[in-house]
């Protein structure tokens, strides 16, 4: 049990509890404080894995900027209790059937395929920031100027459907 | 050295919890945060790769679904707010337009 093994474990344990409890909370809110515990572990799991530049955009970007956003939509919505009809309780066990049937289907293939992927020698996070804005603006410059496009078109987007019509 | 299975392996019980949160949960903005948790799941196992392979592409393509994420949780969420100002309710099953 190498220490490497133990930090995977307890960020494992706490994306895993913190997913679980994303679907056993009743109120919105504490389901997305939940999911900012899975996104914090996730991002401990990326620098475990020396992704650091990686790590540090999911803190950024998504346990900050789209929580944020999230937690204040519900607030703003003052969304309360979720309610749940028979139906809705019904399709529990048959469903959580199916996912689990689901996951250890993905899991089994894709496990199954990565023995053949031989790991490549660790090369000490291989100036892993440097890297990958070398790709970003040299490989995929195209796809990066296509996503400021498809931001904008999104601040428009929300802002046409946010906003109050007039009458 | 964490074997790139126990990441492949987590990421697909991760994604298997977004799916059931999306079919099992009743207010729409907490379906909203099931399909961040399944984009979350998948870029794990984008980075679990990119290690793997010692290629940086996975690490390149998760910084795209992040934007693709951000983008669509502001539309997602501007359509939620219209959605509770015309339905006075969050339920999913309130939001029955189309049924027949």
């Amino acid at each position: 049990m190498t220490p490497q093994l133990v930090v995977f474990f307890v960020l494992a344990a706490l994306a895993v509890i913190g997913a679980a409890s994303l679907i056993l909370q009743k109120h919105p809110i504490h389901s997305a404080l939940s999911l900012i515990v899975v996104m914090v572990a996730l991002a401990g799991l990326y620098l475990l894995m020396g992704a650091e530049f990686v790590a540090a955009v999911q803190i950024i970007v998504y346990g900050g900027a789209i929580m944020v956003l999230f937690v204040f939509v519900i607030m703003l919505l003052n969304a309360g209790v979720e309610e749940h009809t028979s139906i809705s309780k019904m399709a529990g066990p048959p469903g959580l059937l199916l996912v689990v049937a689901l996951a250890g289907f993905i899991a089994a293939t894709i496990a199954r395929s990565t023995e053949s992927v031989q790991t490549a020698s660790q090369t000490g996070a291989m100036a892993s920031t440097k890297g990958i804005s070398n790709m970003l603006f040299k490989d995929f410059v195209y796809p990066f100027e296509l996503t400021s496009f498809l931001i904008l078109v999104a601040i428009l987007g929300a802002t046409v459907l946010a906003q109050r019509e007039k009458h | 050295m964490v074997p790139t299975n126990y990441y492949v392996v987590l990421s697909a019980i991760l994604f298997g919890l977004g799916v059931f949160a999306f079919i099992f949960k009743r207010n729409i903005i907490t379906i909203f945060m099931s399909i961040e948790l399944m984009l979350n799941a998948v870029n794990l196992a984008f980075v679990a790769f990119s290690q793997a392979l010692g290629k940086l592409d996975g690490q390149v393509f998760v910084l795209f679904v992040i934007v693709v994420a951000a983008a669509e949780a502001a539309v997602g969420l501007g359509i939620i707010i219209l959605i509770a100002r015309n339905r006075q309710s969050l339920n999913v099953e309130r939001v029955d337009l189309l049924k027949l």
